[in-house]
């Protein structure tokens, strides 16, 4: 009864709108304002921790500032690489599992559980406990196991995070370690949902386990294969907690330093807030540019599939 | 007739619940300090400030990794959650230009006798712009960059024998850089035993801390801090020998030496890798409790940082007292540092572990004697130096970390590192107008 009144009283339209509207508010207020405005700072010269210092217009001073200095270049080289190595790690390691655990055996269940572990994990955490693991000398641990094998080529502990050479790879296989896990989920997903009689009729013709993979198990599979892949790729290009935590703000010298890191030593440490909104928002286009190349691919492998 | 009482009750409670925290908001007085042990010393010192006011003091401690971006977000948010703030010296340029400080000069000249409190600190943790007579804080915890050392190893008679047959003198406390070095050299027997702990970290101000002091007693400085010129300052010859020097202290250090920090160098001294660590004196309890150190807690000696070729400066450390622009409680603030300069709190303060700025009390045998390693950091006091305390200092400051610890891990040499900071801290003040006319 009292349901009838209210729809009486109120067009589809005026619903619809109620139920919109919160959810518009909340978009406005806390994505497209704060879009727009850092957009704004960053043609000005501005200091959030000066709020009695006027922001000063200074055109695109901040953009040409960041895309001159080489430190900042160096940045982007170094996210790079961190992207395109670790998220092609991952995606070899996850879907690699993927594979293995897509049949049936005893304590399924158990093992794919355990394996999803490190992705729940705190990232400020997983860096810290494996700062102690990858400790250059041989209280850490993986120098402690490896210790026999570097006695017998009379080598050195390994200095993971105090090499400007091993300390990227370090990151990575922390990030691997973590995020591997969320590769194998969602490749595991595309997997089971493969029917299973096209390989029942792939029997039937006698093909081989190449033929099956490469004919049916990888066409099928790769949409979602590469949704992971952007979700992996985007995060990954916005690396910050591991790197903060496991090599002390993207040591040793500039080594492991990402744009993300830099941009919070701009925004929060230095309090330099126009500059950081400019860096921010090249990081944005970048993102979005990557994304959109990603997302053609993939609008393709779905017409081809 | 139930209902009724149960809503009379009700609504007696809502009102004693709405009193009892008017009145807990009325009287706590929050002060926003690092996670360390002089904290720990404010909150029980401060018990006697509620015995005798009744007004609650509450010692937030913030754990030092995020320490001052947890200051500077309430501050930039405008936020009343901390009346006191102790924050470092380098932070009175941004908070005070930045209007996050409460300006104390008038305050302080008729309330505060600022002869009893030692100059330097004054200047160093109250004034800004230096010089100007412009005060924005009262100094709490003051402290210098230290070192502790193993007796067990300094005084062992075949050690010290072994030193005098290789270096031509005797194995005691070095007096300066190059004795430091010798003795580092001597101790550094890998895997088991390093010469030396000192700050590499490219963390927050970790190798800033440690570097600079090398730095300014080789000659070398940040800058001229009148024009703000840097070229030719801190790339000077003088610099570069310093950075060299520093540069050699990785090969008598232990391997995750480049990562290190004062927790760090602490560890390292209290698991034996080392015959000596660089350290803030206000972390070196942990070198004497026997529970954090249980092997050398009863055989560690300590020195002040040695002099250099061309001088003799220590890093200074500790923190300020100020109070947030945004404070509803200002007026208690402003009792409780009245009451916290008086010499009786000041001779508590020391006795409970805390570095006091009174003159008379850290001259006075209680402060030097109240713990192993007061003496030496008394020492320190007349070589304290600070880094740039301008509003810009986090840029300064991220210039320096990231250079020097590139040149400590091998990848950019000295000459590069200094020139390039000498361009980055130019073109900071540049863009921020201090070159203009």
């Amino acid at each position: 009864m009292q349901s009838a009144r209210f729809s009486r009283g109120f067009s589809d339209y005026q619903i619809k709108m109620a139920f919109i509207m919160p959810t518009m508010v909340l978009l406005i207020v806390m994505n497209i304002f704060p879009l727009l405005w850092s957009l704004y700072l960053s043609f000005h010269r501005y200091k959030a921790s000066m709020p009695n210092v006027p922001a000063k217009f200074i055109g695109v001073q901040n953009y040409a500032r960041l895309l001159k200095d080489p430190e900042v270049w160096g940045y982007f080289q170094t996210t790079a690489y961190f992207v395109i190595v670790a998220v092609a790690v991952q995606f070899l390691i996850g879907f690699g599992l993927a594979l293995l655990l897509n049949r049936e055996f005893r304590y399924k269940g158990l093992i794919t559980t355990l394996i999803l572990l490190p992705m729940m994990l705190s990232p400020v955490v997983v860096g810290l406990f494996w700062r102690f693991i990858f400790a250059s000398d041989a209280s850490g641990l993986v120098n402690y196991f490896l210790m026999p094998l570097l006695k017998l080529f009379n080598a050195k502990p390994i200095p993971w995070t105090t090499s400007t050479g091993v300390a990227m790879l370090a990151v990575v296989i922390v990030d691997t370690w973590m995020w591997s896990p969320f590769m194998m989920l969602i490749s595991l997903a595309g997997l089971s949902a493969i029917p299973k009689y096209l390989y029942e009729a792939a029997d039937v013709d006698r093909a081989s386990n190449w033929f099956k993979f490469r004919r049916i198990t990888l066409p099928l599979v790769s949409p979602l294969l590469l949704i992971a892949l952007l979700f992996r790729t985007m995060d990954a290009f916005k690396m910050f907690d591991i790197v903060y935590v496991l090599t002390r703000e993207g040591g040793p010298g500039t080594a492991t330093e990402t744009v993300s890191m830099n941009l919070f030593k701009l925004a929060f440490r230095n309090f330099n807030t126009g500059k950081a909104c400019a860096m921010a928002y090249i990081l944005l286009v970048i993102i979005v540019a990557l994304s959109s190349i990603y997302v053609k691919y993939l609008n393709k492998v779905k017409e081809r599939a | 007739m139930n209902r009724f009482y149960l809503s009379v009750v009700t609504v007696m409670l809502l009102f004693l619940i709405a009193f009892a925290s008017l009145t807990h908001a009325q009287k706590t007085l929050t002060v926003a300090w690092a996670e360390w042990l002089p904290a720990n010393y404010l909150q029980t010192l401060s018990e006697d400030f509620t015995a005798e006011t009744g007004i609650e003091v509450d010692v937030v401690q913030i754990q030092w990794p995020s320490f001052q971006s947890q200051v500077d977000l309430a501050f930039v948010g405008k936020s009343n959650r901390y009346d006191i703030v102790i924050g470092d010296s380098q932070w009175l340029g941004m908070n005070s230009v930045g209007g996050h400080y409460v300006k104390l000069t008038d305050w302080i000249n008729e309330n505060i006798n600022v002869d009893e409190i030692y100059g330097p600190a004054m200047t160093a943790f109250a004034e800004y712009p230096k010089g100007s007579g412009e005060y924005w804080a009262l100094p709490a915890e003051v402290d210098a960059n230290g070192y502790v050392y193993r007796t067990d190893l300094f005084e062992d008679p075949k050690e010290m024998e072994a030193f005098k047959n290789k270096y031509g003198y005797e194995l005691a406390p070095p007096k300066t850089y190059k004795e430091l070095r010798d003795i580092a050299e001597f101790f550094t027997r890998p895997p088991d035993l390093y010469g030396i702990a000192t700050y590499f970290s490219k963390e927050y101000d970790g190798i800033t801390m440690g570097f600079q002091q090398v730095m300014w007693s080789y000659g070398g400085s940040y800058g001229d801090p009148k024009t703000y010129k840097v070229d030719g300052y801190i790339n000077s010859a003088d610099s570069l020998k310093a950075l060299e020097y520093y540069k050699e202290l990785v090969k008598y250090s232990p391997p995750d030496a480049p990562n290190y920090y004062w927790p760090e160098t602490l560890a390292a001294y209290n698991a034996g890798k080392v015959a000596m660590a660089m350290d803030y004196f206000a972390f070196l309890p942990g070198a004497i409790d026997a529970k954090e150190n249980p092997m050398y807690h009863d055989k560690s000696g300590f020195f002040i940082a040695p002099a250099g070729p061309k001088g003799h400066y220590i890093s200074i450390g500790g923190q300020g007292m100020s109070i947030s622009s945004y404070s509803k409680n200002m007026d208690i603030a402003k009792q409780y540092m009245k009451w916290f300069m008086q010499k009786p709190v000041q001779e508590k303060w020391a006795k409970l572990g805390g570095f006091t700025p009174h003159k008379e009390v850290l001259e006075s045998d209680l402060f030097l004697n109240a713990t192993p390693y007061n003496k030496a950091f008394a020492a320190s006091f007349p070589y304290l130096r600070d880094f740039w305390a301008v509003p810009e200092y986090g840029e300064l400051l991220d210039a320096c970390q990231t250079n020097w610890n590139a040149v400590i891990v091998g990848s950019k040499s000295a000459k590069e590192a200094l020139d390039e900071i000498a361009r980055k801290h130019e073109q900071i003040f540049e863009e921020n107008g201090y070159y203009d006319e």
